[in-house]
């Protein structure tokens, strides 16, 4: 038990650090956000509707959702065995690797973007392997996938990292023990252990994917209808001057974006429940 | 509480593993090689792509593109807005996690998830929103235009727009840091007769060092390599307002391939110095 804190504090600077972050996250974040949402407000429902739920529209939700997942399940799968190889074994250069692995996030999007476009178009170092097989990944909707499995890879990996290095060694030798074979640890103590976890890092992968634009806009060809995401049916809409428009589907994004994180806060509080356990 | 897993805290490499721990050698050699092949795919490829491409056509060619006036014009805009943006989060951060980690109040979940909220937005929404308050259409458009002053297409709105969304670097970095440390030693300088700013300098700021210089490598990096949302508020005014990144989609649409990726590779090399500093810093934390 912690000692009983009295409420007042002895510390000073409560008012002032409290009243500057109030008002700077007040005039730099929740000011503007609310202006999407009031903008959007000031459309009658019939409007908003027919905003949010034009084909074209419609498309690229769909696109933007699955690639999101997609990019998301193969990183939890791919995220996952790098942090076993990262945590559990050794191997000459291993420390490069692991720093290497933050890459996507200290990359610039569209730095990353223009390298994807460059290795998976036709003539690209992947890409000219891919087109004899008719796989073409550069302007698809493919294109759309690798890239968002390129930035999602690091919120798996230092989602799950910090996990395994305190996961008790008791409960594999305590399975070992009981006859339990190496791969039955796994899928049945491992595992389950380390669900939440694995679906935070998912979690978090799919939030990034979803209003991801800078690696996606290169390599998608942004087709309407076709290969278009989300975010860059906004910056359409804000080049048509049609700002009630890109408010209303930005406002569609926030609530997935607040939702999500909802979520993930739920997530992480559950996994640390198991943890302490 | 986080939209991003990176924390100095959660960062540390090795563990000791038990007989049973290990997996047969057959094991250990094939998901390493699925590991590090899908991480050559994935992250090794495409950094190499990008100085390949860059220094393609020779190194003349490289010279004369990083050297060009627009991409001298393109390094200033960028370096200005991470000068403005990350001080400003810094004071940010502290004052807020001072706030929050010190003191007990009600509502604290809701404060430290709403200083989240920025990296839970998509970077083009981030841009939005400042057009929306400051463009010609926007909430104070009219009056900004009476008044003869840009923002949005201008360098404030990059810079705000740049704020936004490296809103939470610093802060979600102490929060953690400084609630785990507790008041105690605070305490105990101010027993001792210290004023409030020798208490914060003296005790809590040699503590928090660690945690403070890894978000500002993060905060840096993120403020200087911001693509979506400066794209929507910056008007790509070619030698005005175009900060590095938009100088990279500038060139690549107008197919001067060498040239975008020779802009490109400044903004690679950046990155790599900042995974080496974060290394750095890792390695540095967990030694002391």
């Amino acid at each position: 038990m912690p000692p009983a804190r009295s409420r007042r504090s002895i510390l000073p600077g409560f008012g002032l650090s409290m009243g500057f972050s109030l008002a700077y996250l007040g005039l730099i974040v929740l000011v503007p956000l609310a202006a999407a949402f009031l903008r959007a407000a000031g459309m009658d429902w019939p409007a908003f509707i027919r905003a949010v739920s034009s084909p074209r529209v419609l498309a690229a939700y769909r696109l933007s959702f699955v690639a999101s997942l997609a990019a998301g399940a193969v990183n939890t799968v791919f995220g996952f065995i790098v942090s076993w190889v990262l945590v559990r074994y050794n191997f000459p250069g291993k420390r490069v690797v692991d720093a290497l692995v933050d890459l996507p996030f200290a990359l610039p999007t569209a730095v990353a973007g223009i390298a994807l476009t460059t290795l998976y178009a036709p003539t690209g170092w992947i890409g000219q392997w891919t087109a004899p097989l008719g796989l073409r990944v550069a302007f698809t909707r493919l294109g759309v996938f690798v890239a968002l499995t390129f930035i999602g890879l690091p919120f798996v990996v230092r989602t799950l990292q910090p996990v395994l290095l305190e996961l008790e060694p008791e409960m594999e030798e305590c399975a070992a023990t009981l006859g339990a074979a190496r791969w039955q640890t796994l899928f049945r103590v491992l595992l389950p252990e380390l669900a939440p976890t694995l679906l935070t890092g998912f979690a978090l992968a799919f939030a990034r994917a979803l209003g991801e634009y800078g690696s996606v806009v290169f390599i998608s060809g942004n087709m309407p209808m076709r290969t278009e995401i989300v975010p860059l049916l906004i910056i359409t809409k804000l080049e048509q001057y049609d700002y009630r428009g890109a408010s209303a589907i930005a406002v569609v994004m926030l609530l997935v974006s607040f939702l999500l994180l909802l979520l993930i806060n739920l997530l992480q509080k559950w996994s640390r429940r198991f943890q302490a356990t | 509480m986080a939209a991003a897993p990176h924390t100095l805290a959660s960062r540390a490499t090795g563990v000791r593993l038990r007989r049973v721990q290990r997996d047969p050698r057959w094991v250990r050699w094939s998901l390493t090689a699925i590991a590090l092949a899908f991480l050559a795919f994935f992250l090794f490829l495409p950094l190499a792509a990008v100085f390949f491409e860059a220094l393609r056509r020779g190194a003349g060619v490289y010279w004369a593109s990083v050297r060009d006036p627009e991409a001298f014009s393109a390094i200033r805009l960028t370096l200005l807005t991470a000068a403005i943006v990350v001080p400003c989060n810094v004071v940010f951060g502290v004052a807020a996690a001072w706030a929050i980690a010190k003191f007990r109040f009600r509502g604290k979940a809701l404060l430290t998830t709403l200083i989240d909220l920025p990296f839970a937005v998509s970077p083009v929404i981030s841009g939005l929103v400042y057009v929306l308050v400051f463009g010609g259409q926007g909430w104070f458009g009219p009056w900004l235009i009476d008044h003869d002053i840009r923002i949005i297409f201008a360098v404030p709105g990059i810079v705000l727009a740049t704020a936004f969304v490296t809103f939470p670097f610093v802060a979600r970095e102490l929060i953690p840091l400084m609630q785990a440390q507790g008041n105690d030693e605070e305490y105990a300088a101010l027993s001792l007769g210290a004023s409030g700013w020798q208490t914060f300098w003296r005790v809590t700021r040699p503590n928090i060092k660690w945690g403070l210089l890894y978000g500002v490598i993060l905060c840096n990096a993120r403020a200087m390599g911001e693509f979506g949302a400066v794209s929507v508020v910056s008007g790509h005014i070619r030698g005005e307002t175009n900060t590095l990144p938009l100088q990279v989609e500038i060139l690549y649409n107008e197919y001067n391939f060498s040239g975008a990726f020779a802009v490109a590779s400044l903004l690679a090399l950046l990155a790599l110095v900042t995974l080496v500093l974060k290394t750095l810093v890792e390695k540095h934390s967990a030694e002391s």
